[in-house]
């Protein structure tokens, strides 16, 4: 192996800057994305495991188109046909005028197709509170949204902290994705500091410490919630 | 706006061959991940002291990074190993078969420990060795219990193939992006490439799904 090393480009102007940019701009994409995915994702969850065949129709739709098709494409959909397919006026303000748009086409797009993916957690979460806790919502006179609101949610939640937290770290890592429509976050910027400067061990080192750094505080601190709000008598309660 | 799908057959043969380099990759991707993801399971079920907690390192590595670092790392990585340039091909199916083996890994971890106990001190008792057991008993059982994950991740894999792109290996995403940058049909290439991405996966999701039922019974 030939290769000229030189740890302390990490640290010099303006590479340094330029990781810290690509950081904030991941972490950026990812929460705001999220927001999107948790919302919706939870809508659509609940409307699966309603009484009403219409909502969990909808929901079974959406699950089944946004999962298969691979997030790099429908990126590309949203970024370069979606604005086509509206009237001229409204793709132009979508392709142009929106603020920032290749970084917002990149918080939606993830979000929608992360949203099919929590909806799937929220329903087995909901699944998984069983159907007694709903009958007995029921029976003592509640409606079902009050049932859901009171009852199967904050229940269902507590479940699925795990794998919602997977969920988050999925969304974190695909935030990647958006440097293929121009946006540099941190893999962009890393990317970008090894085509100037040839140091791409170095570069990539940096990136990599990074996000492994951020996946497993995230999974430490959700460790902890996971603990704290375990549900009495399940076996994420204070076991293991 | 005036949508042309005739740019679809008129370009078929350099679509059929990037479906078949996404054909090609995924398929060599999936041997290669669980062939690795089978050795880095059986390290850790069988506890060998230090390679364990290295396999058990190396999976949560790997998990904690995106694809595309990875594909970004060995196309720089491999060329300067090998000391030659090599085509991407080579250096993105190493990083999809590294990536992919640390989920392989585990769900083939978990197919394992579903397996009862009972099974391995049965085969232990009949004197074979732990390696016997393990070969003719235990992953047998496993690989047939983890078989409809084992197919989801296959499906998971087939989407991400996809992120070549950032490399520019001609699968088939690439490909469409080729023809509808040089004719102009940005529209039609990439609702074409949904619409196949979309039949192939559904309908391997459905087979899935009926496989389970069948399984379950």
């Amino acid at each position: 192996m030939n290769y000229n090393w030189d740890w302390g480009i990490l640290f010099r102007d303006p590479y340094a800057g330029w990781i810290l940019d690509g950081l904030g701009w991941t972490l950026v994409i990812s929460l705001l994305a999220w927001v999107i995915a948790f919302t919706l994702g939870s809508i659509l969850g609940v409307f699966r495991t309603t009484s009403s065949p219409v909502l969990r129709a909808i929901g079974t739709c959406y699950v089944e188109l946004f999962r298969n098709i691979p997030i790099l494409v429908q990126l590309f959909l949203w970024y370069f046909v979606f604005p086509e397919l509206l009237p001229d006026d409204w793709g132009r303000w979508v392709k142009r005028d929106m603020p920032a748009p290749a970084l917002t086409t990149a918080i939606v797009a993830l979000g929608l197709y992360t949203a099919s993916r929590v909806c799937e957690q929220v329903r087995s979460g909901i699944e998984a509170v069983g159907v007694g806790q709903r009958q007995a919502g029921r029976a003592i006179g509640m409606t079902e949204p009050q049932v859901y609101r009171y009852i199967l949610l904050p229940n269902a939640y507590r479940i699925i902290i795990p794998p919602l937290t997977s969920e988050f770290l999925t969304i974190f890592k695909q935030s990647s994705l958006a440097l293929t429509i121009g946006v540099v976050e941190l893999t962009a910027m890393t990317r970008q500091i090894e085509e100037y400067t040839f140091q791409g061990f170095e570069a990539f080192t940096a990136a990599t410490i990074v996000y492994s750094l951020v996946t497993f505080t995230v999974m430490m601190l959700m460790r902890i919630l996971d603990k704290r709000t375990a549900l009495p008598g399940t076996f994420s309660h204070g076991a293991t | 706006m005036d949508l042309d799908f005739s740019v679809i057959p008129a370009n078929s043969e350099l679509l059929w061959e990037g479906i078949k380099m996404t054909f090609l990759l995924t398929g060599l991707a999936i041997v290669g991940g669980i062939i690795l993801g089978t050795i880095l399971a059986l390290l850790r079920i069988a506890k060998v002291p230090v390679l364990a907690q290295v396999a058990a390192a190396y999976v949560n590595f790997f998990r904690s990074l995106p694809l595309i670092l990875v594909i970004f790392w060995l196309y720089f990585l491999v060329p300067l190993i090998m000391g030659q340039p090599v085509d991407a091909f080579t250096s993105v199916l190493v990083a999809f078969i590294l990536f992919e083996a640390a989920y392989y890994s585990e769900i083939i971890r978990a197919g394992i420990n579903s397996v009862s106990t009972g099974q391995l001190a049965a085969a232990r008792a009949i004197g074979m060795t732990y390696p016997q057991a393990m070969r003719y008993v235990v992953l047998p059982q496993a690989f047939r219990a983890m078989t409809p994950i084992l197919l989801t991740q296959a499906i998971i894999l087939f989407q991400d193939t996809s992120l070549v792109y950032v490399v520019g290996l001609r699968d088939f995403l690439v490909s469409a992006e080729i023809v509808a940058n040089r004719d102009q049909r940005l529209v039609e290439m990439f609702l074409f490439a949904a619409v196949v991405y979309f039949v192939i996966c559904f309908t391997a999701s459905l087979g899935v799904k009926q496989l389970q039922r069948r399984f379950a019974k």
